[in-house]
Protein backbone atom coordinates (compact mmCIF):
# COMPACT_ATOMS: atom_id res chain seq x y z
CA UNK A 1 0.00 0.00 0.00
CA UNK A 2 2.96 2.19 0.90
CA UNK A 3 4.30 1.47 -2.87
CA UNK A 4 1.42 2.16 -4.22
CA UNK A 5 1.05 5.39 -2.38
CA UNK A 6 4.71 6.43 -2.72
CA UNK A 7 3.96 5.49 -6.58
CA UNK A 8 0.54 7.85 -6.69
CA UNK A 9 2.59 10.67 -4.84
CA UNK A 10 4.43 11.81 -7.93
CA UNK A 11 2.12 10.84 -9.71
CA UNK A 12 -0.19 12.94 -8.32
CA UNK A 13 2.31 15.43 -7.69
CA UNK A 14 2.54 16.01 -11.70
CA UNK A 15 -1.18 16.46 -12.22
CA UNK A 16 -1.67 19.25 -9.80
CA UNK A 17 1.39 21.14 -11.71
CA UNK A 18 0.17 19.99 -14.97
CA UNK A 19 -3.24 20.73 -13.98
CA UNK A 20 -4.43 18.66 -16.65
CA UNK A 21 -8.04 18.40 -15.89
CA UNK A 22 -8.48 22.36 -16.55
CA UNK A 23 -6.76 21.92 -19.76
CA UNK A 24 -7.73 18.95 -21.70
CA UNK A 25 -11.88 19.78 -21.29
CA UNK A 26 -10.68 23.57 -22.31
CA UNK A 27 -8.97 22.04 -25.47
CA UNK A 28 -12.07 20.23 -26.95
CA UNK A 29 -13.76 23.68 -26.06
CA UNK A 30 -11.12 26.02 -28.13
CA UNK A 31 -11.71 23.91 -31.31
CA UNK A 32 -15.02 25.18 -31.70
CA UNK A 33 -14.51 28.60 -31.37
CA UNK A 34 -11.70 28.28 -33.93
CA UNK A 35 -13.61 27.08 -36.20
CA UNK A 36 -16.29 29.56 -36.06
CA UNK A 37 -13.76 32.07 -36.24
CA UNK A 38 -13.31 31.23 -40.06
CA UNK A 39 -16.69 31.47 -40.81
CA UNK A 40 -16.56 35.02 -38.51
CA UNK A 41 -15.25 37.11 -41.50
CA UNK A 42 -18.56 36.05 -43.44
CA UNK A 43 -20.71 37.44 -40.56
CA UNK A 44 -18.46 40.29 -39.46
CA UNK A 45 -21.04 42.50 -41.11
CA UNK A 46 -22.76 42.50 -37.89
CA UNK A 47 -20.04 44.31 -36.12
CA UNK A 48 -20.24 47.31 -38.74
CA UNK A 49 -21.73 50.15 -38.14
CA UNK A 50 -25.55 50.73 -39.18
CA UNK A 51 -25.14 53.41 -41.40
CA UNK A 52 -23.03 50.93 -43.81
CA UNK A 53 -25.38 48.23 -43.75
CA UNK A 54 -28.19 50.63 -44.37
CA UNK A 55 -26.18 52.04 -47.22
CA UNK A 56 -25.60 48.71 -48.73
CA UNK A 57 -29.14 47.97 -48.89
CA UNK A 58 -30.24 51.28 -49.85
CA UNK A 59 -27.19 50.80 -52.70
CA UNK A 60 -29.25 47.08 -53.68
CA UNK A 61 -32.59 48.44 -53.79
CA UNK A 62 -31.40 51.49 -55.91
CA UNK A 63 -29.90 49.31 -58.14
CA UNK A 64 -33.15 47.48 -58.82
CA UNK A 65 -35.10 50.26 -59.37
CA UNK A 66 -32.81 51.30 -62.18
CA UNK A 67 -33.63 47.76 -63.77
CA UNK A 68 -37.26 48.89 -63.26
CA UNK A 69 -36.81 51.53 -65.23
CA UNK A 70 -34.82 50.76 -67.53
CA UNK A 71 -36.22 47.17 -68.02
CA UNK A 72 -33.98 44.89 -69.71
CA UNK A 73 -33.79 41.57 -69.87
CA UNK A 74 -31.33 41.07 -66.89
CA UNK A 75 -31.46 38.78 -63.72
CA UNK A 76 -30.66 41.50 -61.01
CA UNK A 77 -33.79 41.29 -59.87
CA UNK A 78 -34.40 37.60 -59.98
CA UNK A 79 -30.81 36.72 -58.49
CA UNK A 80 -30.48 38.97 -55.39
CA UNK A 81 -33.97 39.53 -54.64
CA UNK A 82 -34.96 41.79 -52.08
CA UNK A 83 -38.71 42.92 -50.07
CA UNK A 84 -37.00 45.90 -48.96
CA UNK A 85 -37.98 47.60 -51.95
CA UNK A 86 -41.31 46.44 -52.87
CA UNK A 87 -41.82 47.34 -48.53
CA UNK A 88 -40.64 51.01 -49.34
CA UNK A 89 -43.22 51.37 -52.71
CA UNK A 90 -45.78 50.00 -51.00
CA UNK A 91 -45.77 52.20 -47.88
CA UNK A 92 -45.25 55.51 -49.77
CA UNK A 93 -47.99 54.58 -52.11
CA UNK A 94 -50.41 53.73 -48.97
CA UNK A 95 -49.18 56.91 -47.33
CA UNK A 96 -49.48 58.88 -50.66
CA UNK A 97 -53.18 57.58 -51.13
CA UNK A 98 -54.14 58.46 -47.59
CA UNK A 99 -54.17 62.30 -47.97
CA UNK A 100 -57.03 61.68 -49.84
CA UNK A 101 -61.08 62.42 -49.16
CA UNK A 102 -59.92 63.28 -45.30
CA UNK A 103 -63.03 64.76 -44.17
CA UNK A 104 -64.70 61.48 -42.69
CA UNK A 105 -63.57 60.72 -39.07
CA UNK A 106 -62.44 56.91 -39.94
CA UNK A 107 -60.44 57.69 -42.82
CA UNK A 108 -56.54 57.13 -42.86
CA UNK A 109 -56.48 53.73 -40.94
CA UNK A 110 -58.84 51.01 -43.17
CA UNK A 111 -57.28 53.00 -46.11
CA UNK A 112 -53.99 52.21 -45.62
CA UNK A 113 -54.51 48.98 -44.43
CA UNK A 114 -56.71 48.18 -47.75
CA UNK A 115 -53.97 49.16 -49.97
CA UNK A 116 -51.21 47.33 -48.16
CA UNK A 117 -53.60 44.16 -48.04
CA UNK A 118 -54.29 44.80 -51.56
CA UNK A 119 -50.85 45.13 -52.87
CA UNK A 120 -49.56 42.05 -50.86
CA UNK A 121 -52.08 39.73 -51.48
CA UNK A 122 -52.69 40.67 -55.41
CA UNK A 123 -48.95 39.44 -55.37
CA UNK A 124 -49.25 36.50 -53.66
CA UNK A 125 -52.57 35.11 -55.95
CA UNK A 126 -50.79 36.58 -59.04
CA UNK A 127 -47.26 34.55 -57.72
CA UNK A 128 -49.46 31.49 -56.81
CA UNK A 129 -50.73 31.51 -60.32
CA UNK A 130 -47.86 31.75 -62.12
CA UNK A 131 -46.14 28.66 -60.53
CA UNK A 132 -49.45 27.07 -60.76
CA UNK A 133 -49.08 27.47 -64.46
CA UNK A 134 -45.74 25.86 -64.27
CA UNK A 135 -43.56 28.59 -63.94
CA UNK A 136 -39.51 28.28 -62.42
CA UNK A 137 -39.10 31.44 -60.75
CA UNK A 138 -39.47 30.81 -56.75
CA UNK A 139 -42.18 32.24 -54.30
CA UNK A 140 -39.84 35.40 -53.39
CA UNK A 141 -38.61 35.91 -56.50
CA UNK A 142 -41.90 36.92 -57.73
CA UNK A 143 -43.08 38.71 -54.83
CA UNK A 144 -40.11 40.69 -55.22
CA UNK A 145 -40.96 41.30 -59.11
CA UNK A 146 -44.35 42.57 -58.33
CA UNK A 147 -43.23 44.43 -55.80
CA UNK A 148 -40.33 46.53 -57.74
CA UNK A 149 -42.71 47.00 -60.56
CA UNK A 150 -44.84 48.86 -58.36
CA UNK A 151 -42.15 52.29 -59.07
CA UNK A 152 -43.89 53.13 -61.88
CA UNK A 153 -46.56 53.57 -60.44
CA UNK A 154 -45.87 55.36 -57.10
CA UNK A 155 -43.97 58.16 -59.64
CA UNK A 156 -46.93 58.19 -60.99
CA UNK A 157 -48.85 59.13 -57.77
CA UNK A 158 -46.17 61.84 -57.23
CA UNK A 159 -46.66 63.35 -60.41
CA UNK A 160 -50.75 63.25 -60.16
CA UNK A 161 -50.92 64.47 -56.27
CA UNK A 162 -48.66 67.43 -57.88
CA UNK A 163 -50.91 67.87 -60.81
CA UNK A 164 -53.86 68.54 -58.14
CA UNK A 165 -51.94 70.54 -56.44
CA UNK A 166 -51.25 73.33 -59.42
CA UNK A 167 -54.41 72.42 -61.70
CA UNK A 168 -58.06 72.14 -59.91
CA UNK A 169 -60.07 69.19 -60.04
CA UNK A 170 -61.16 69.24 -63.51
CA UNK A 171 -61.65 68.11 -66.64
CA UNK A 172 -58.50 69.00 -67.90
CA UNK A 173 -56.86 67.82 -64.79
CA UNK A 174 -58.47 64.11 -65.34
CA UNK A 175 -56.82 64.03 -68.40
CA UNK A 176 -53.81 64.69 -67.58
CA UNK A 177 -53.59 62.14 -64.86
CA UNK A 178 -55.65 59.69 -67.12
CA UNK A 179 -52.76 59.87 -69.54
CA UNK A 180 -49.79 59.61 -66.58
CA UNK A 181 -51.50 56.70 -65.22
CA UNK A 182 -52.11 54.93 -67.65
CA UNK A 183 -48.30 55.24 -68.67
CA UNK A 184 -47.23 53.89 -66.05
CA UNK A 185 -49.73 51.30 -65.91
CA UNK A 186 -48.51 49.80 -68.96
CA UNK A 187 -44.84 50.61 -68.28
CA UNK A 188 -45.13 48.64 -65.05
CA UNK A 189 -47.40 45.81 -66.73
CA UNK A 190 -44.33 45.91 -69.18
CA UNK A 191 -41.60 45.40 -66.92
CA UNK A 192 -43.41 42.56 -64.71
CA UNK A 193 -43.66 40.85 -67.91
CA UNK A 194 -39.99 41.27 -69.09
CA UNK A 195 -38.91 39.35 -65.96
CA UNK A 196 -41.87 37.18 -64.93
CA UNK A 197 -42.78 35.79 -68.53
CA UNK A 198 -39.43 34.43 -69.06
CA UNK A 199 -40.38 31.52 -66.39
CA UNK A 200 -42.89 30.55 -67.87
CA UNK A 201 -43.99 27.69 -70.83
CA UNK A 202 -43.49 29.75 -74.09
CA UNK A 203 -47.21 29.08 -75.14
CA UNK A 204 -48.68 29.94 -71.44
CA UNK A 205 -47.03 33.42 -71.15
CA UNK A 206 -50.27 35.50 -71.89
CA UNK A 207 -52.16 33.26 -69.05
CA UNK A 208 -49.81 35.16 -66.70
CA UNK A 209 -49.68 38.52 -67.78
CA UNK A 210 -52.99 38.98 -67.79
CA UNK A 211 -53.66 38.58 -63.92
CA UNK A 212 -50.31 40.94 -63.77
CA UNK A 213 -52.27 43.73 -66.01
CA UNK A 214 -55.19 43.36 -63.44
CA UNK A 215 -53.29 43.91 -60.36
CA UNK A 216 -51.54 46.59 -61.73
CA UNK A 217 -54.63 48.01 -63.22
CA UNK A 218 -56.77 48.53 -59.51
CA UNK A 219 -53.97 49.99 -58.29
CA UNK A 220 -53.92 52.43 -61.10
CA UNK A 221 -57.31 53.05 -60.79
CA UNK A 222 -56.65 53.39 -56.58
CA UNK A 223 -54.10 56.51 -57.75
CA UNK A 224 -56.59 57.73 -60.98
CA UNK A 225 -59.23 57.85 -58.58
CA UNK A 226 -57.76 59.57 -55.76
CA UNK A 227 -58.51 63.38 -55.38
CA UNK A 228 -57.17 65.24 -52.04
CA UNK A 229 -59.55 67.21 -49.33
CA UNK A 230 -60.19 70.57 -50.53
CA UNK B 1 0.71 -1.77 -11.04
CA UNK B 2 -1.29 -5.07 -10.93
CA UNK B 3 -2.09 -4.61 -7.61
CA UNK B 4 -3.41 -0.59 -8.51
CA UNK B 5 -5.46 -2.24 -10.85
CA UNK B 6 -6.58 -4.95 -8.89
CA UNK B 7 -7.51 -2.00 -6.35
CA UNK B 8 -8.58 0.40 -8.84
CA UNK B 9 -11.47 -2.87 -9.91
CA UNK B 10 -12.20 -2.94 -6.28
CA UNK B 11 -12.72 1.16 -6.03
CA UNK B 12 -16.08 2.78 -6.80
CA UNK B 13 -15.02 4.29 -9.97
CA UNK B 14 -13.19 0.86 -10.53
CA UNK B 15 -15.98 -0.45 -12.37
CA UNK B 16 -15.68 2.10 -14.73
CA UNK B 17 -13.42 -1.05 -15.94
CA UNK B 18 -16.42 -3.06 -16.17
CA UNK B 19 -18.10 -0.15 -17.50
CA UNK B 20 -15.67 0.50 -19.92
CA UNK B 21 -16.12 -2.86 -21.27
CA UNK B 22 -19.60 -3.09 -21.69
CA UNK B 23 -19.44 0.01 -23.39
CA UNK B 24 -17.02 -1.49 -26.04
CA UNK B 25 -19.36 -4.24 -25.96
CA UNK B 26 -22.49 -2.27 -26.11
CA UNK B 27 -21.51 0.00 -28.46
CA UNK B 28 -22.99 -1.66 -31.46
CA UNK B 29 -26.12 -1.70 -28.74
CA UNK B 30 -26.01 2.27 -28.44
CA UNK B 31 -25.80 2.83 -32.04
CA UNK B 32 -29.55 1.02 -32.42
CA UNK B 33 -30.58 2.82 -29.51
CA UNK B 34 -29.24 6.13 -31.29
CA UNK B 35 -31.39 4.96 -34.18
CA UNK B 36 -34.38 4.27 -32.38
CA UNK B 37 -36.71 7.63 -31.66
CA UNK B 38 -37.59 6.96 -28.36
CA UNK B 39 -35.41 10.32 -27.52
CA UNK B 40 -34.93 10.10 -23.43
CA UNK B 41 -34.71 6.65 -23.40
CA UNK B 42 -33.12 5.18 -20.83
CA UNK B 43 -30.45 3.30 -22.31
CA UNK B 44 -29.24 6.27 -23.84
CA UNK B 45 -29.04 8.20 -20.48
CA UNK B 46 -27.00 5.89 -19.79
CA UNK B 47 -25.27 5.84 -22.49
CA UNK B 48 -24.30 9.23 -21.91
CA UNK B 49 -23.57 8.70 -18.30
CA UNK B 50 -21.13 6.09 -19.40
CA UNK B 51 -19.31 8.50 -21.65
CA UNK B 52 -19.43 11.24 -19.11
CA UNK B 53 -17.90 8.60 -16.43
CA UNK B 54 -15.18 7.13 -19.07
CA UNK B 55 -13.90 10.61 -19.64
CA UNK B 56 -13.55 11.69 -16.58
CA UNK B 57 -11.80 8.30 -16.14
CA UNK B 58 -9.28 9.03 -18.89
CA UNK B 59 -8.86 11.93 -17.47
CA UNK B 60 -8.19 9.79 -14.05
CA UNK B 61 -5.57 7.49 -15.88
CA UNK B 62 -3.96 10.20 -17.75
CA UNK B 63 -2.72 11.65 -14.28
CA UNK B 64 -1.91 7.91 -13.20
CA UNK B 65 -3.62 8.29 -9.44
CA UNK B 66 -5.70 6.14 -7.60
CA UNK B 67 -6.37 7.16 -4.18
CA UNK B 68 -6.09 10.80 -4.20
CA UNK B 69 -7.35 11.55 -7.74
CA UNK B 70 -10.17 9.04 -6.08
CA UNK B 71 -10.70 11.72 -3.86
CA UNK B 72 -11.01 14.73 -6.71
CA UNK B 73 -11.45 13.62 -9.83
CA UNK B 74 -13.03 10.94 -8.97
CA UNK B 75 -15.77 13.11 -7.72
CA UNK B 76 -14.80 15.87 -9.94
CA UNK B 77 -16.19 13.07 -12.44
CA UNK B 78 -19.06 12.83 -10.72
CA UNK B 79 -20.26 15.72 -10.12
CA UNK B 80 -19.74 16.46 -13.94
CA UNK B 81 -21.11 13.38 -14.91
CA UNK B 82 -24.31 14.47 -13.04
CA UNK B 83 -24.19 17.77 -14.18
CA UNK B 84 -23.38 16.80 -17.85
CA UNK B 85 -26.16 14.25 -17.35
CA UNK B 86 -28.75 16.67 -17.11
CA UNK B 87 -27.35 18.93 -19.02
CA UNK B 88 -27.29 16.07 -21.70
CA UNK B 89 -31.04 15.02 -20.70
CA UNK B 90 -32.20 18.39 -21.03
CA UNK B 91 -30.37 18.73 -24.25
CA UNK B 92 -31.32 16.24 -25.67
CA UNK B 93 -35.28 16.09 -24.86
CA UNK B 94 -34.75 19.67 -26.17
CA UNK B 95 -33.59 18.50 -29.38
CA UNK B 96 -36.23 15.46 -29.57
CA UNK B 97 -38.95 18.06 -28.92
CA UNK B 98 -37.52 20.37 -31.88
CA UNK B 99 -37.17 17.57 -34.66
CA UNK B 100 -40.59 16.20 -33.16
CA UNK B 101 -42.44 19.54 -33.79
CA UNK B 102 -40.30 20.34 -37.22
CA UNK B 103 -41.23 16.93 -38.53
CA UNK B 104 -44.79 17.61 -37.77
CA UNK B 105 -44.77 20.91 -39.28
CA UNK B 106 -43.40 19.69 -42.60
CA UNK B 107 -46.26 17.31 -42.91
CA UNK B 108 -48.72 19.95 -42.20
CA UNK B 109 -47.31 22.44 -44.49
CA UNK B 110 -46.90 19.26 -47.29
CA UNK B 111 -50.47 18.20 -46.96
CA UNK B 112 -52.25 21.51 -46.79
CA UNK B 113 -50.26 24.25 -48.36
CA UNK B 114 -49.21 21.63 -51.11
CA UNK B 115 -50.27 24.00 -54.13
CA UNK B 116 -49.74 21.02 -56.50
CA UNK B 117 -52.91 19.54 -55.69
CA UNK B 118 -54.58 22.34 -57.47
CA UNK B 119 -51.81 21.90 -60.14
CA UNK B 120 -53.93 19.78 -62.43
CA UNK B 121 -56.48 22.61 -62.59
CA UNK B 122 -54.47 24.93 -63.71
CA UNK B 123 -53.19 23.29 -66.77
CA UNK B 124 -54.81 25.26 -69.46
CA UNK B 125 -53.84 26.79 -72.71
CA UNK B 126 -54.67 30.32 -73.95
CA UNK B 127 -56.42 28.65 -77.12
CA UNK B 128 -58.41 26.54 -74.56
CA UNK B 129 -59.44 29.57 -72.45
CA UNK B 130 -60.39 31.23 -75.52
CA UNK B 131 -62.18 28.94 -76.75
CA UNK B 132 -64.44 28.20 -73.82
CA UNK B 133 -65.11 31.73 -73.02
CA UNK B 134 -66.76 31.84 -76.13
CA UNK B 135 -68.40 28.20 -75.85
CA UNK B 136 -70.05 29.52 -72.59
CA UNK B 137 -72.01 32.11 -74.90
CA UNK B 138 -73.70 29.08 -77.09
CA UNK B 139 -75.92 26.86 -75.92
CA UNK B 140 -75.77 23.39 -76.82
CA UNK B 141 -77.92 21.73 -78.92
CA UNK B 142 -77.73 18.16 -77.46
CA UNK B 143 -79.37 17.38 -74.30
CA UNK B 144 -80.21 13.51 -74.30
CA UNK B 145 -76.38 13.04 -74.07
CA UNK B 146 -74.52 14.61 -71.06
CA UNK B 147 -72.48 17.38 -72.33
CA UNK B 148 -68.43 17.90 -71.01
CA UNK B 149 -67.59 20.43 -68.51
CA UNK B 150 -64.27 20.62 -68.48
CA UNK B 151 -63.26 21.05 -64.64
CA UNK B 152 -60.56 24.12 -64.94
CA UNK B 153 -60.28 27.23 -62.68
CA UNK B 154 -58.01 29.68 -64.10
CA UNK B 155 -60.47 30.70 -66.07
CA UNK B 156 -63.62 31.17 -63.72
CA UNK B 157 -60.98 33.06 -61.26
CA UNK B 158 -59.58 35.01 -63.87
CA UNK B 159 -62.90 36.30 -64.99
CA UNK B 160 -64.19 36.52 -61.14
CA UNK B 161 -61.55 39.16 -60.73
CA UNK B 162 -61.91 40.37 -64.20
CA UNK B 163 -65.53 41.18 -62.69
CA UNK B 164 -64.24 43.21 -59.78
CA UNK B 165 -61.98 45.16 -61.73
CA UNK B 166 -65.25 45.95 -64.01
CA UNK B 167 -67.04 46.79 -60.46
CA UNK B 168 -64.69 49.46 -59.90
CA UNK B 169 -64.08 50.72 -63.14
CA UNK B 170 -68.30 51.46 -63.06
CA UNK B 171 -67.72 53.43 -59.55
CA UNK B 172 -65.01 55.39 -61.79
CA UNK B 173 -66.85 56.35 -64.50
CA UNK B 174 -69.81 57.45 -62.22
CA UNK B 175 -67.27 60.06 -60.85
CA UNK B 176 -68.35 59.43 -57.04
CA UNK B 177 -65.94 60.11 -54.61
CA UNK B 178 -65.08 57.21 -53.75
CA UNK B 179 -62.61 55.96 -50.94
CA UNK B 180 -61.66 52.89 -52.71
CA UNK B 181 -60.77 50.39 -49.97
CA UNK B 182 -64.25 49.81 -49.03
CA UNK B 183 -65.57 49.52 -52.66
CA UNK B 184 -62.33 46.88 -53.14
CA UNK B 185 -63.53 44.90 -50.32
CA UNK B 186 -67.42 44.74 -51.25
CA UNK B 187 -66.21 44.38 -54.95
CA UNK B 188 -64.45 41.30 -53.92
CA UNK B 189 -66.68 40.13 -51.69
CA UNK B 190 -69.89 40.09 -54.01
CA UNK B 191 -68.11 38.22 -56.75
CA UNK B 192 -66.15 35.58 -54.68
CA UNK B 193 -69.34 35.43 -53.14
CA UNK B 194 -71.55 34.91 -55.65
CA UNK B 195 -69.14 32.62 -57.62
CA UNK B 196 -68.36 29.85 -54.66
CA UNK B 197 -71.68 30.55 -53.05
CA UNK B 198 -73.84 30.02 -55.38
CA UNK B 199 -71.68 27.08 -57.17
CA UNK B 200 -72.24 25.62 -53.68
CA UNK B 201 -75.72 25.95 -53.32
CA UNK B 202 -76.28 24.17 -56.93
CA UNK B 203 -74.28 21.86 -56.45
CA UNK B 204 -76.53 21.15 -53.34
CA UNK B 205 -79.29 21.09 -55.25
CA UNK B 206 -78.22 18.73 -57.72
CA UNK B 207 -76.58 16.55 -55.41
CA UNK B 208 -80.70 16.91 -54.41
CA UNK B 209 -82.00 16.33 -57.62
CA UNK B 210 -79.35 13.41 -58.36
CA UNK B 211 -77.73 15.21 -61.19
CA UNK B 212 -74.44 13.97 -62.69
CA UNK B 213 -72.19 17.21 -61.95
CA UNK B 214 -68.92 17.65 -59.51
CA UNK B 215 -68.24 20.46 -57.47
CA UNK B 216 -65.81 21.37 -59.67
CA UNK B 217 -67.31 20.99 -63.01
CA UNK B 218 -69.84 23.26 -60.99
CA UNK B 219 -67.47 26.03 -60.09
CA UNK B 220 -66.24 25.61 -63.43
CA UNK B 221 -69.43 26.41 -65.18
CA UNK B 222 -70.67 29.27 -63.10
CA UNK B 223 -67.53 30.89 -63.55
CA UNK B 224 -67.44 31.08 -67.27
CA UNK B 225 -70.82 32.08 -66.97
CA UNK B 226 -69.75 35.38 -65.52
CA UNK B 227 -68.12 36.08 -68.54
CA UNK B 228 -71.65 37.37 -70.24
CA UNK B 229 -71.84 39.54 -66.67
CA UNK B 230 -68.60 41.04 -67.71
CA UNK B 231 -69.36 41.76 -71.19
CA UNK B 232 -72.65 43.48 -70.71
CA UNK B 233 -71.45 45.43 -67.66
CA UNK B 234 -68.45 46.42 -69.41
CA UNK B 235 -70.38 47.61 -72.44
CA UNK B 236 -72.78 49.41 -69.97
CA UNK B 237 -70.30 51.08 -67.94
CA UNK B 238 -68.80 52.48 -71.51
CA UNK B 239 -71.78 53.21 -73.38
CA UNK B 240 -74.67 54.85 -70.68
CA UNK B 241 -77.70 53.68 -72.42
CA UNK B 242 -80.46 52.03 -70.43
CA UNK B 243 -82.41 50.31 -72.91
CA UNK B 244 -79.07 48.77 -74.24
CA UNK B 245 -78.68 46.90 -70.78
CA UNK B 246 -81.76 45.49 -71.07
CA UNK B 247 -81.46 44.52 -74.36
CA UNK B 248 -77.73 43.01 -73.57
CA UNK B 249 -79.00 41.55 -70.06
CA UNK B 250 -81.77 39.49 -72.56
CA UNK B 251 -79.52 38.67 -74.99
CA UNK B 252 -76.19 37.73 -73.53
CA UNK B 253 -77.15 36.92 -70.41
CA UNK B 254 -80.04 34.84 -71.52
CA UNK B 255 -77.41 33.02 -74.06
CA UNK B 256 -75.36 32.11 -71.37
CA UNK B 257 -78.02 31.09 -69.09
CA UNK B 258 -79.30 28.50 -71.58
CA UNK B 259 -75.79 27.15 -71.87
CA UNK B 260 -75.72 26.54 -68.06
CA UNK B 261 -79.51 24.92 -68.08
CA UNK B 262 -78.56 22.77 -71.50
CA UNK B 263 -75.72 21.24 -69.58
CA UNK B 264 -77.46 20.83 -66.83
CA UNK B 265 -80.89 19.92 -68.32
CA UNK B 266 -77.72 16.67 -70.26
CA UNK B 267 -76.99 15.49 -66.77
CA UNK B 268 -80.21 15.27 -64.78
CA UNK B 269 -82.93 12.94 -65.42
CA UNK B 270 -86.67 13.62 -64.83
CA UNK B 271 -88.83 16.76 -65.20
CA UNK B 272 -88.99 17.98 -61.96
CA UNK B 273 -85.51 17.80 -61.12
CA UNK B 274 -84.72 19.69 -64.25
CA UNK B 275 -87.23 22.23 -63.62
CA UNK B 276 -85.85 22.90 -60.02
CA UNK B 277 -82.40 22.87 -61.20
CA UNK B 278 -82.43 24.78 -64.00
CA UNK B 279 -85.26 27.26 -63.06
CA UNK B 280 -82.43 28.36 -59.78
CA UNK B 281 -79.62 28.51 -61.70
CA UNK B 282 -81.40 30.82 -64.62
CA UNK B 283 -83.02 33.02 -61.58
CA UNK B 284 -79.89 33.80 -59.74
CA UNK B 285 -77.73 34.13 -62.52
CA UNK B 286 -79.81 36.67 -64.47
CA UNK B 287 -81.06 38.33 -61.22
CA UNK B 288 -77.32 39.16 -60.14
CA UNK B 289 -76.68 40.64 -63.66
CA UNK B 290 -79.60 42.84 -62.65
CA UNK B 291 -78.71 43.37 -59.36
CA UNK B 292 -74.62 44.13 -60.41
CA UNK B 293 -76.35 47.04 -62.83
CA UNK B 294 -78.78 48.59 -60.20
CA UNK B 295 -78.34 47.82 -56.91
CA UNK B 296 -74.74 47.77 -56.54
CA UNK B 297 -74.27 51.14 -57.61
CA UNK B 298 -77.41 51.47 -54.64
CA UNK B 299 -75.67 49.80 -52.30
CA UNK B 300 -72.58 51.20 -53.05
CA UNK B 301 -73.98 55.09 -52.36
CA UNK B 302 -75.78 53.98 -48.96
CA UNK B 303 -71.86 52.94 -48.19
CA UNK B 304 -70.75 56.01 -49.24
CA UNK B 305 -73.47 57.99 -47.41
CA UNK B 306 -73.09 56.44 -44.16
CA UNK B 307 -69.53 56.82 -43.77
CA UNK B 308 -69.29 60.44 -45.09
CA UNK B 309 -72.48 61.30 -43.39
CA UNK B 310 -73.79 65.13 -43.23
CA UNK B 311 -70.58 66.65 -43.16
CA UNK B 312 -70.46 65.68 -47.36
CA UNK B 313 -71.55 68.61 -49.60
CA UNK B 314 -74.24 67.93 -51.32
CA UNK B 315 -73.05 68.81 -54.86
CA UNK B 316 -70.30 65.71 -54.52
CA UNK B 317 -73.05 63.69 -54.13
CA UNK B 318 -75.13 64.65 -57.53
CA UNK B 319 -71.26 64.95 -59.63
CA UNK B 320 -72.68 61.85 -61.86
CA UNK B 321 -72.01 62.10 -65.14
CA UNK B 322 -75.37 59.75 -65.96
CA UNK B 323 -78.33 61.79 -65.70
CA UNK B 324 -80.16 59.85 -68.05
CA UNK B 325 -79.50 56.74 -66.02
CA UNK B 326 -80.32 58.36 -62.88
CA UNK B 327 -83.60 59.90 -63.99
CA UNK B 328 -84.70 56.44 -65.64
CA UNK B 329 -83.51 54.48 -63.10
CA UNK B 330 -85.67 56.55 -60.55
CA UNK B 331 -88.51 56.61 -62.89
CA UNK B 332 -88.25 52.74 -63.31
CA UNK B 333 -88.30 52.42 -59.30
CA UNK B 334 -90.43 54.66 -58.70
CA UNK B 335 -92.68 52.95 -61.05
CA UNK B 336 -91.64 49.16 -59.81
CA UNK B 337 -92.38 50.88 -55.98
CA UNK B 338 -95.71 52.03 -56.73
CA UNK B 339 -96.66 49.12 -58.60
CA UNK B 340 -95.41 46.66 -55.35
CA UNK B 341 -97.39 49.22 -53.07
CA UNK B 342 -100.47 48.96 -54.89
CA UNK B 343 -100.67 45.54 -55.74
CA UNK B 344 -100.31 45.07 -51.50
CA UNK B 345 -102.65 47.23 -50.53
CA UNK B 346 -105.54 45.83 -53.39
Amino acid sequence: MAEVEEANKPLFAGLSDVSISEDIPVEGDIAVPVSSRGTEDEFSTLDEPVKDTILRDLKAVGNKFVHVMYPKKSSALLRDWDLWGPLLLCVTLALLLQGGSADSKDDGGPQFAEVFVIIWFGSVIITLNSKLLGGTISFFQSLCVLGYCILPLTVAMLVCRLVLLLVSSGTAGFIVRLIIVTASFGWSTFASTAFLADSQPANRKALVVYPVFLFYFVIGWMILTFSPSS
Amino acid sequence: MSEGNKNTNTEPWGGFDDNLIQRGGSAVIDMENMDDTSGSSFEDVGEMHQRMKDEEEVTAEAAATEEEGEGEPGEDGEFLGMKGIKGQLSRQVADEVWRAGKRQASKAFNLYANIDILRPYFDVEPMQVRNRLIESLIPVRMINFPQKVAGELYGPMMLVFTLVAILLHGMKTSGTVIREGTLMGTAIGTCFGYWLGVSSFIYFLAYLCNAQITMLQMLSLLGYGLFSHCVVLFVTYSVHFHSLFYLLWLVIGGLSTLRMVAVLISRTVGQTPRLILCGTLAALHMLFLLYLHFAYHKIVEGILDTLEGPAMPPIQRVARDLPNTVTVLNATMKGLTAGATAILTQ
